[in-house]
């Protein structure tokens, strides 16, 4: 793997050089090294681009890596990405993505995950996006992520895009079984002339199926943000969307949390805030000490962690 | 020494708070600053902070005029700020505000020290974020540590009693006790609750923009009545303690 990649690797997948455990690192669309493991098991799909992680029932405490980096511009990387998770398999995927240009000329990553959670897994889904370098090509990440929770399965899911992409389509759609749980964490900065685009659809179709997503994104000097949730009660069920942005400068945040009951036992909620920081939150830190900017960027970087 | 000279003040609508207020607080002093609403003593102890500016008169700290330092200046320079209604921070935890206070990380002895001192189990509240999810009396409790975590030359508390629950305001009287007797802290607390008057070394009484009396706490409440009575009248006991 190049340079580039390693860079991106360290900030996307906390990599130390070495992965420990299963891993498939993708670069600029091809595979730069990949180890499977006796539990998880990664296949070349056949019929486009892209693998299969089989992950055995019962697998437990073992992490996979999947990250992809584009390091270059000219480069428009799309991929497919299924994870089928056994029953009762407690794993953590970690799936960090960096497109990085040094021209004129876009980088682009079209990651297409699907997850299958089996009755009574527990996955923990790690995603950091990052775009970097200094060419004017604009960097873009498209994710697009379908979860599909059996009975009583749990997928938690902690995404964030930490600076430097130009535009991203982030939509994510899970239908959740009975008992099942969808646990969502956003974070996204954006800043100059950037744009985020987010949408959540989730299905709660089992008795007693949850759900949970809580995105909190900043947005600064021109860049814009929309944020659409729609969570679907189709059972006896929770489901909780909350949407915090901080908007700074000329930003423009616009978010619609959408919920639709289809079962009088479904109890929704939904929450939204966008707003300045509060100058009371700068004035109480420079009481302690800080200046003005460091009071921002430490309010920001709270809030965002 | 803190020194106020002359100090006037108006509100956003021009009208006059603070008329030509003169005070002087002696190193390691415990002055309590009393008096009946609107009399402007919480606009005196933000002038002292820096967060509001005076339309004249000269602050004068250790000898030096501070009063064209900002806020940030001021705190570096050893003043420090309780506000009366504190602000929540969403994702700052307890942990990462008092630390940010005392400007360093700080050993889980030493952060359950000061919390402690509030009344607060650091087990309990160290990782959580200092939002919504706090009582209004938590969160009091959690901006009295910042700026006990401080433990600067000059600590301003402005009604420190309101809001918190009678057994953390017995321990907070201990703590500003303790916290006089064994540092050479100068402290300020703007407060209408008689038990803190008592332990004062000194008894601001402002009324009307200015210092309407001062002296030895059982001198003023003997020789002004009016102050206890003012205390009394302010704040009725039952209502300091809305948890």
């Amino acid at each position: 793997m190049n340079d580039t990649t390693k860079s991106l690797l360290k900030i996307v997948s906390d990599w130390d050089g070495n992965f420990d455990g299963a891993f498939n690192i993708r670069e600029d669309g091809g595979c730069a090294g990949r180890q499977s493991s006796e539990n998880i098991i990664i296949t070349t799909k056949t019929d486009k681009p892209g693998i299969d992680i089989n992950i055995l029932p019962g697998t437990n405490g073992e992490k996979v890596y999947i990250p992809a980096c584009v390091t270059h511009g000219d480069v428009d990387d799309l991929v497919y990405n299924d994870f089928y998770v056994g029953e009762n398999a407690d794993v953590t995927i970690v799936a960090g993505c960096g497109v990085h240009t040094q021209t004129d000329e876009a980088a682009r990553h079209n990651g297409i995950h699907r997850f299958f959670v089996g009755k009574g897994a527990h996955v923990v889904y790690l995603e950091k996006h990052i775009g970097t370098g200094k060419g004017t090509g604009i960097r873009s990440i498209d994710p697009v992520t379908e979860i599909y929770i059996e009975e009583n399965g749990i997928l938690e899911m902690e995404t964030s895009q930490i600076g430097g992409v130009d535009k991203t389509t982030r939509i994510t759609k899970s239908k959740v079984a009975a008992g099942g749980k969808l646990l969502i964490r956003e974070r996204i900065m954006t800043e100059k002339e950037q744009t985020a685009n987010t949408e959540f659809t989730v299905e709660l179709n089992g008795d007693g199926a949850a759900a949970d997503i809580a995105s909190r994104s900043v947005a600064r000097d021109e860049s814009y943000q929309s944020y659409i949730s729609t969570i679907i009660g189709n059972a006896p069920c929770s489901g909780h969307s909350e949407c915090d942005a901080i908007i700074d400068k000329n930003a423009k945040v616009d978010a619609a949390p959408r919920l639709c009951a289809n079962n009088a036992d479904a109890e929704l909620i939904h929450e939204a805030a966008i707003g300045k920081i509060a100058g009371e939150q700068i004035l109480k830190l420079r009481t302690l000490g800080l200046t003005e900017q460091e009071a921002e960027n430490r309010i920001i970087e709270g809030f965002l962690s | 020494m803190l020194e106020l000279q002359n100090i006037c003040w108006n509100d956003p609508e021009g009208r006059s708070v603070l008329k030509n207020l003169n005070l002087k607080v002696s190193d390691g002093e415990l002055m309590v600053v009393t008096g009946p609403n609107g009399g402007g003593k919480t606009t005196l102890a933000k002038i002292i902070a820096g967060i509001e500016q005076p339309v004249s008169g000269r602050i004068i700290l250790d000898g030096e005029d501070i009063t064209e330092r900002d806020v940030t200046e001021r705190a570096r320079m050893g003043v420090s700020f309780a506000f009366q209604q504190p602000v929540r921070f969403k994702g700052i935890t307890v942990r990462q505000l008092v630390e940010t206070a005392a400007g360093k990380k700080l050993k889980e002895k030493e952060l359950c020290e000061i919390l402690s001192n509030v009344g607060l189990c650091a087990k309990n509240y160290l990782d959580r974020e200092v939002n919504a999810t706090l009582s209004g009396g938590e969160i009091k409790r959690i901006e009295i540590a910042t700026v006990l975590a401080r433990g600067t030359a000059l600590s301003v508390f402005d009604e420190p009693e309101a809001g918190i629950d009678l057994w953390s305001f017995k321990n907070l009287i201990s703590v500003f006790k303790h916290l006089h007797e064994t540092s050479k802290h100068t402290l300020i607390i703007i407060s209408h609750q008689e038990r803190i008057l008592r332990i004062a070394d000194e008894i601001v009484l402002i009324a009307d923009g200015g210092v309407k009396a001062r002296g030895k706490q059982e001198d003023v409440m003997t020789n002004f009545p009016g102050t206890g009575a003012i205390a009394q009248a302010c704040c009725r006991e039952e209502e300091l303690f809305d948890e």
